[in-house]
Order: C-alpha cells, then structure tokens, then sequence
C-alpha cells in the first residue's frame, strides 16, 4: 500500500475548497435572506418556503437548538445572519441582553403583534403563542380537581403527576411566571408540593407525559398545547390524546401562562430590507395560518384563527404579563429547580 | 522456537554508527535471553512478558543516538508544535471562557447539585468502563483464539454497534422497555397488572440505563483495540507459556492481557471520553451528570463561562484518569521486539457446550447493540416512509460521507505528522503539546464549537479590519460558516482516537527499523512513507475508519459550526430526534447505521487481509528489502 501525501493532501484541499465554494453563502446577495433557527426545519420549512414563492426571495437557513447566540455573537459585524428565530423568550431576553439585536420600528409588526408578545423598544418580536396547559386523565380525574396551577399542589394529586425535567426552557418559564405573580417563597412551596406529587423523575419531552398517561403510569401531566394537536394527527399517537382533557388553567384570574416563539434581527444583518419583509410576512396572516395549521400554535395576530382542532377547546383566558417581566425571573427560577432538587 | 527476524535484529544493532559502545552487550544481552527457550519463557511468565527495562534504555539511548540528524529533526518538532498548537486552539479558547464566567456559580452548585452531578458522572464512567472492559475484552480473546461456529461472522460483527449512535438506542430501548412500551403493556396484559405500582420493572431512564446504553454502543472501542493487540501478540511467546503448561486463564491474565493493556487502556479511554462528553443520552435519561450540568448553566443560567468551567473540569478528570493509567504501568516499555516476526497463532477448536458458551458471549453485545435496534428501526423507517423520505437525501447521504472521510484523512494524517515527530524527537515539550491536543475528544461537542467559533471569527475578523484598513476591501467571514470550519472541528474532535491509535502502532515498530534505514542514508520522510507507514496499515487503517464512523455520527458541533442548507444525516435526523420523534427520525438512523457499517466491514476484511500477508512474508519487511522493493 502505498501512502502519498502530496497527493491525498491536494486531492483533500481541492475537495474541501469545492465544498466550500459551493456552500457558503455570500454575507450579502439582491434576493436572500439569511436566518439562525433555534426552531426545526420541518415546522420553518411551509412557511420559508411561502415567503420564497411570494416574495421571490431565498431564505437560507442554519439550525442547531443551542450554540447560535455564541456564533453570531463572535461572528460580530461580519455575521451573514440577518434574523434569528427562537423558541423560547429566555433566549431572546438573553440575545437583547448580549446587545446582539437591533431594533424595529415597523408598522406591520406593530399593529400585527399585541404588546405583550413583543419587546417595547422593538428588539425582539412574538410569532406563536403556545399554552401551558394541564391534561388529565379522562376517566381518573374528576372536572372541578384542577383549575389552576396552584392545584397541582393538592395533597389528593399525590404520586399523580408527570412533567419533563423542571431544568427545561418551558418549565423554568413557568415556574418564572409564578414567581413574577406569587413571589419566590409562595413558588418554592408550590414546587416542592408538585414534586413530593410527581409519579416519576421528570424525563422526557411533553408528549411522553401525556403517553404515560394514556398507559396509566400517571393522571396529571402539564404540556405546551400544541403537543395535544400534534399527536392527533399521528394516527399512532392519536389514542393518547384522545384519553386525556384539556385543562386552561386560571382562567377566573389571572390566565394561562403563554410561551413564544420569537424572532429579533441582528445587529449587523446584511440584507436588511429582504429580512424587514421576512418579519412583515411572518407577521401576516398567510404566515400565521401556516403555523397554526402546521404546529397547531396560536397565531400571535389575533384575528387568525387557531387551527380547527384547537379551536374545538374553546376560547381562552391569556396571561398579560408581559413575556419580559418573566424572563426577569428565569434565573431564580432555574435555581430553585436546583434548591429543592425537582429533577432528583 | 522460531524465531526468524532475530539475525537482522543483531545485525541492525551491530551496523548503528551512533549507538554507544556500552550498550551492545546490554542488548545482546537481551538478545540471547530470547533465544533460550527456557529462560525466555520463565521470563515470560514470572514477568508478564512485558519486556521491561533494556528496551526502554534501548530506546531512549536510540533517541539521544541520531544526533547527527538533529537539523532535521527540529523540522519535524516545529512542524508538530505548530500543527499541535492549531489543534489546541478551541481547547485554550474553552479553558479562556473559564475564567471569564457571567457569574459564580459555584456557590450555588456546591449547596445544590454538585455533588449528584459527580456522583452520577463517576458512577456513569465505572459503569461504562467495566461494561466496555468486560465485552470488549472477552469477545477479543474469544475470536482471536478460539475457533467457533460463527467466528469469522462474530470477527467483524462485533463492531457493528459502533455504527449506531448512543442517543438513537437510547431512543430504540425506551421505545421498547419504558412503561408504556410494547414489553411492559405486553406483561401486564399477560398478568392482568393494572398500575405501575402492581409490579417491579427496572426504570430504563435511570443511571444503570444510561450505563447499559452507552456500553452497547461504545465496547468496540475496546473490541477494536483489544483484538488488535492479541493478534499482534508474538505467538512464540503464549506458546512458550503454553509449552509450559501455562493454563488457559494464566496465559490470558498473565501473558496477554498485560502485553495488550496500553492497547486495551486507549480503547478504554476513547470508550469514557465519548461517555463523558455524551449528553444526548444522559438528558434523555435525566440522568444528571456534569456534562448535563455544563448545559443548564449554559443554556439555563445563560452563563457560558461557568459551562466552561464545568468543562475544565471534565478535563481534568480526563487527565487524571490517562495520567494514572500511564503512571500504573510506567515501567513498562510496551515495545513489540517480534513486530517483523509475525507468525499466525493457531485456534483453538472448541466443541459443545464451550462453543455455545463462546457463541453466546458474542451474540449478546451483537444483538442488543445492533440487531434489535436496527429492526426496530428498519421497522419505523418502513412505517413512515412516505413522511420521511425526501429527495434531498442523497444529497445529505453525499455530504455526511464526503465529510467525514475528509475528516478522516486529516485526522490520521495529523496523527501519524504528531506521532511520528515524537518518535523522531521526544523532547516534553512536544509531548505535552500532543497531549493536550487530543483533549479534544472529552470536551462536549456544543462547547467545542464554540471553542472552534472564537478563533476562527476571530481571525476573520481581524483580517477582515486589516483589509479594510489597507486596501478598502471586506474580505468578510471566510472560516467560520464553512465546511472548512467543520473538518477542522472534527479533526480537532477525534484527533485523539486518530492519534492514539496510529501512536499504539508505531510504537510497536522496532527502533532498529529506522537505525538500520538511517545508516543506509535515507531521510526520515521516506523511512515514515517506505517501512513505518506499510508496517501500521492496520493500525492507519483502524484510524480511519473509527473517525469515519465518529463523523457520521457527529451531531451537536456539526449543528453549530454548518453552512447555511447545509445537512449531514446526523442533522437531518437529529431535527425530529429533538422533538423524540423516532418514526420520522428512524430512515434517516438507518442510512446513518448503513453507510457508517459499509468501511467497518471493508476495513476488518482489509485489516484480516494484510495480517495474513504479514504473517505470510514476514521476511518481506526486513527494512533493507522493502527499502530495495520500492525504489
């Protein structure tokens, strides 16, 4: 065998190279625009793909579910990302924080997305909404047990309860957003209540609640709400949903807690005109609709209607608080996650 | 006792121009000790066959003996410093985060959950070390020194667990063993159980699961290794022991198994550095370990400094464990002195109940590891075939191959340059320097790549200002965002596997190899092309293909570090994985298993091959003739 270095170190140059060329996308070009998602292709994808046919523009995208805020942020100026699309409000409140957006005064965005869904200076913008809702075994759990957050605490819920772990983005928002009602030490006793209840160590992502309690493993379980409406398009997964009820907690007070999807514009974008009109249209109603039909999310414009399936859980109660106040909160909650060893 | 390479030996001994006079007896010495039968073989059984200090002497004394070559020498040290030192980069930038964190962390971490991150950390690396060992081990011994029904099968099936990625059996067995599983609905139908209090099942998603997952997938890194080793062992020597009435299980403890253990120790370290750095797996088992630690305080407490510092600190459990595994055997010289003297060991046949017993230790890891998880997820790939295929799978089949065997190339490349140099001229320096180099492979991937981000914007960056500054152009990101961005990744990544193996075989070349080619007044370059390179084929070869099939599998730097639309399948996959969608993410698993599985077979049947030939000609590889072969 005969090992020649010049020869596979050229042919390793050359092809790299040509992997190069042919991938990387120029910082700046007439009809592209380029996103950063923290959201996966198969959700962006219909509507990506909606924007391009309409508009004639190319969206380009990179997508990784941590690490993208790091990149943009050593990118620096150079940074071909003109957007970055986000799951959760604690990652936009932190991109705002790292000086990584710039603001938008659009008056599409403004008039299509209420005030509570979007960042006051214009930083950061809502795109879906999602419920944190409760589900509870059809036949196990009697209407009238559980009614708000607080009741998950009920000593009668003992050994009942499945949730993922409470270091998840979806639960610290949660928990944020009791803290920002109730205070820390009223929260502290909530959560040490819910987990002395829990019927398992918190594993798995909201459908594998909802499955434990189809299997019976547990009674109570708290999910984000389109999770219900996926799982019914699944024709494996249809029977779990169909064996629990849907719960909007708080609705005689305060109203249930709501989680974003979010998108902000970096600081440096390149092509910033062709992104303006990627946020116009995710804003409009043809966007919206995709995205309620597709992930069964609650469109942020609030005259598209939720998809059919939603919809049949009737009207709803939202929490106002502004997502910026909760995301103040994050950090004490993912905290006292720790303090009372939730996840253990 | 044959002993067929000994004459060239002494003659290479006796031509060094450099070798100090003093030492010829010693070696001769040394010499004449083997050709006794007697004294050899009670030499091999009182010490563990591994030849002890002469040969370390030797080898050292050879070293300070080329001085005349030293010029070029420190070509070689300056080229591996420099590669070295690139290599480092994203491990300095990680250790530099360390000590910028947004806020202190440890005070809370120490009163909270420190001490279970630990716990579960050091219990995971015990687990998957005793796991790995005894699989591993036992299955190398058994194909490399018995004859069975279905050997030459098990040979290379064995290492097809490697090809499937620990989060996607991770999937698989949740899937199948979890309580709303197939298993578990499946006895409390048949025993008329109604809760999950009416009976006890053990809880896939725990600490022993994890421990169970990892140990199917990563054993082959032992196997790998282990097996390499015992058939690389001198058959003249576990036949002296066997002459002697050496006992089956004191020729393996007492022979083999010392010979093979720096091999062993390298398997078993890429075995626990890929366990450390695992975090697919321990999240979706809630199992928390420091490198799921690392993550919430990253992602969590949106604070990547402390996350680097929780990653420092992995590292030095990584230092600690290989530094004591050096130091536990530091005084033995693992050199094989009979690496030209290749005889094949016969087989021993083994009928009725001992073959089935043999049979049965190799099926387990082979089913568990792979047959069950990959029907379930031929199964699933069936089942949702229709959502899942799309035409731009060719493309990402392309680019996850492509890819990974550029990576590949380079890592062994690297490997041998960083080996080599260290052969040539040993200085602590350099030592230290490959080292720390190969840190890489226990740093989590996520926290790698942002390793890899810093300096490369950085460079751009800074090139970009100067450009601008001097001739108004924007030369913009020209690193970062690219493939070249990922191989480098990667190289940097899996340069511990590449080298480690390349380094294993180079050792075992004797140093009179390169004496004798030397005084015949070639370069060090065509002694590495000309003798050392044919002579590691296997171990080159070995290189390859686990960085290959490590690629394949690379899923959290490859997210961060890609192009724009740019997919591997470990990414294609890995955006219904996320969401524990295992029928949308199982064709893509699959093709994963598949293409990883293709050089896995190609490369042992290569690997067997080219032992056979050694074996076959070994005279072949008398430096001199294979000098003369080739030019």
């Amino acid at each position: 065998m005969k090992f020649t270095f010049a020869r596979n170190a050229c042919a390793l140059a050359v092809t790299t190279l040509a992997i190069t060329l042919a991938h990387s996308a120029p910082a700046s070009a007439a009809d592209e625009v380029n996103v950063y998602s923290y959201r996966q292709p198969f959700l962006t994808d219909p509507v990506f793909d909606a924007f391009t046919a309409e508009s004639g523009i190319k969206v380009n995208t990179v997508f990784a579910k941590k690490g993208l805020i790091e990149r943009l942020e050593n990118e620096g100026d150079n940074s071909p990302a003109d957007l970055v699309l986000v799951a959760n409000v604690g990652t936009l409140a932190a991109a705002v924080d790292a000086q990584l957006t710039q603001p938008i005064d659009n008056a599409v965005l403004t008039n299509n997305i209420p005030a509570s869904y979007r960042d006051e200076q214009g930083q950061w913008f809502g795109l879906t909404g999602r419920a944190r809702i409760i589900v509870t075994a059809k036949e196990r759990i009697e209407s009238g047990l559980i009614e708000t957050y607080a009741d998950l605490a009920k000593p009668a819920l003992k050994g009942r309860i499945c949730t993922r772990s409470g270091k998840h983005g979806y639960m610290v928002e949660l928990i944020a957003s009791v803290i920002a009602h109730e205070g820390e030490d009223t929260t502290q006793t909530w959560l040490q209540d819910i987990k002395e209840n829990l019927a398992r160590k918190p594993q798995g992502n909201d459908r594998a609640q909802v499955k434990a309690i189809a299997q019976g493993e547990c009674d109570v379980a708290i999910i984000n709400s389109y999770y219900m409406g996926a799982m019914m398009s699944d024709p494996e997964q249809q029977s779990w949903a169909d064996s629990v009820n849907v719960i909007y907690p708080n609705q005689a007070d305060r109203g249930t807690h709501m989680n974003i999807s979010g998108v902000f514009m970096t600081k440096a974008a390149p092509n910033r005109d062709n992104a303006i009109k990627l946020l116009e249209f995710l804003a409009s109603d043809t966007a919206q609709s995709i995205y309620a039909e597709a992930n069964h999310e609650f469109p942020i414009k609030s005259d598209v209607p939720a998809s059919a399936l939603v919809a049949t859980w009737g009207t709803f109660k939202q929490d106002e608080l502004p997502l910026s106040t909760i995301a103040t909160h994050r950090a004490q909650a993912s905290r006292m996650v720790d303090t009372i060893d939730y996840d253990g | 006792m044959p002993y067929a390479g000994s004459p060239n030996a002494l003659h290479n001994t006796a031509v060094h121009p450099g070798r100090a006079a003093a030492e010829i007896p010693q070696v001769q010495y040394r010499r004449l000790e083997r050709h006794s039968p007697i004294h050899a073989s009670a030499d091999v059984l009182s010490h563990a066959s591994v030849v002890a200090d002469p040969a370390g002497d030797t080898l050292s004394s050879r070293h300070r003996s080329l001085a005349p070559h030293k010029q070029m020498l420190s070509g070689w040290t300056a080229i591996a410093l420099t590669i070295a030192f690139i290599v480092c980069l994203p491990i300095l930038s990680v250790l530099w985060l360390a000590f910028n964190p947004q806020e202190n962390i440890w005070p809370h971490l120490v009163n909270t959950v420190l001490s279970s991150y630990i716990a579960n950390t050091i219990g995971l690396l015990m687990g998957v070390a005793a796991g790995t060992l005894l699989i591993g081990i036992s299955t190398a011994w058994l194909v490399t020194h018995y004859e069975f029904p279905g050997r030459k099968l098990f040979n290379w099936a064995l290492l097809l667990p490697f090809a499937v990625p620990a989060y996607v059996i991770a999937y698989i067995y949740t899937d199948l063993l979890e309580y709303a599983g197939p298993l578990q609905s499946a006895l409390r139908m048949l025993f008329g159980w109604k809760l999950a209090s009416d009976y006890w099942f053990p809880t896939i998603r725990s600490l022993p699961g994890a421990i169970v997952m990892m140990v199917l997938v990563l054993y082959p890194y032992v196997y790998l290794l282990a097996r390499a080793a015992f058939l690389e062992q001198s058959a003249s020597v576990l036949e002296a022991a066997r002459v002697l009435g050496g006992r089956s299980h004191s020729r393996f403890f007492k022979v083999a198994l010392p010979m093979a253990r720096p091999a062993i120790a390298v398997g078993l370290a890429m075995a626990l550095m890929e366990t450390l750095n695992d975090f697919g797996t321990v999240d979706y088992f809630a199992v928390r370990t420091l490198t799921a630690g690392l993550y919430d305080v990253w992602l969590g407490m949106n604070n990547l400094g402390g996350g680097a510092q929780i990653a420092s600190l992995l590292l030095i459990f990584v230092m600690m464990l290989i530094g004591l595994e050096r130091i536990s055997r530091r005084h033995q010289q693992n050199f094989q002195p009979t690496a030209t003297r290749f005889k094949c060991l016969s087989r021993r046949r083994l009928q009725g109940s001992s073959a089935l017993l043999a049979m049965s230790i190799c099926l387990i890891p082979v089913l568990f590891g792979f047959i069950i998880p990959a029907t379930v997820l031929l199964q699933y790939a069936t089942q949702y075939f229709n959502q899942s295929w799309t035409s731009e799978f060719r493309q990402i089949t392309l680019n996850s191959v492509l890819l990974s065997a550029i990576a590949a190339t380079t890592a062994v490349t690297v490997g041998i340059l960083l080996s080599y140099s260290q052969r040539l001229h040993p200085t602590r320096l350099l030592r230290t320097s490959v080292n720390l180099s190969s840190l890489g492979y226990a740093v989590p991937g996520a926290v790698l790549a942002i390793g890899v981000i810093i300096p490369f914007a950085m460079i751009d960056n800074t090139l970009d200002t100067f450009m601008r500054n001097s001739f108004g152009i924007s030369t913009g990101l020209l690193l970062s965002g690219t493939v070249f961005a990922l191989v480098f990744a990667y190289t940097v990544r899996f340069l511990a596997v590449a080298y480690g193996s390349v380094d294993a075989s180079m050792k075992k070349i004797s140093p009179h190899m390169d004496d004798a080619a030397r005084s015949l007044g070639h370069s060090s370059i065509t002694i590495l092309t000309r003798i050392h390179l044919p002579l590691m084929k296997s171990g080159v070869l070995t290189a390859a293909l686990v960085v290959f099939v490590d690629c394949m599998k690379e899923l959290p730097a490859t997210l961060i570090l890609r192009p724009f639309n740019f997919d591997t399948l470990a990414t294609h996959v890995y955006q219904y994985a996320s969401d524990e969608l295992i029928g949308e993410a199982a064709l893509g698993s699959l093709l994963i298993v598949i293409v990883g599985l293709t050089p896995v077979i190609l490369l042992t049947a290569t690997i067997d091959r080219s032992r056979e030939l050694k074996a076959a000609d070994a005279a072949a590889v008398d430096p001199r003739t294979a000098l003369a072969n080739r030019s």
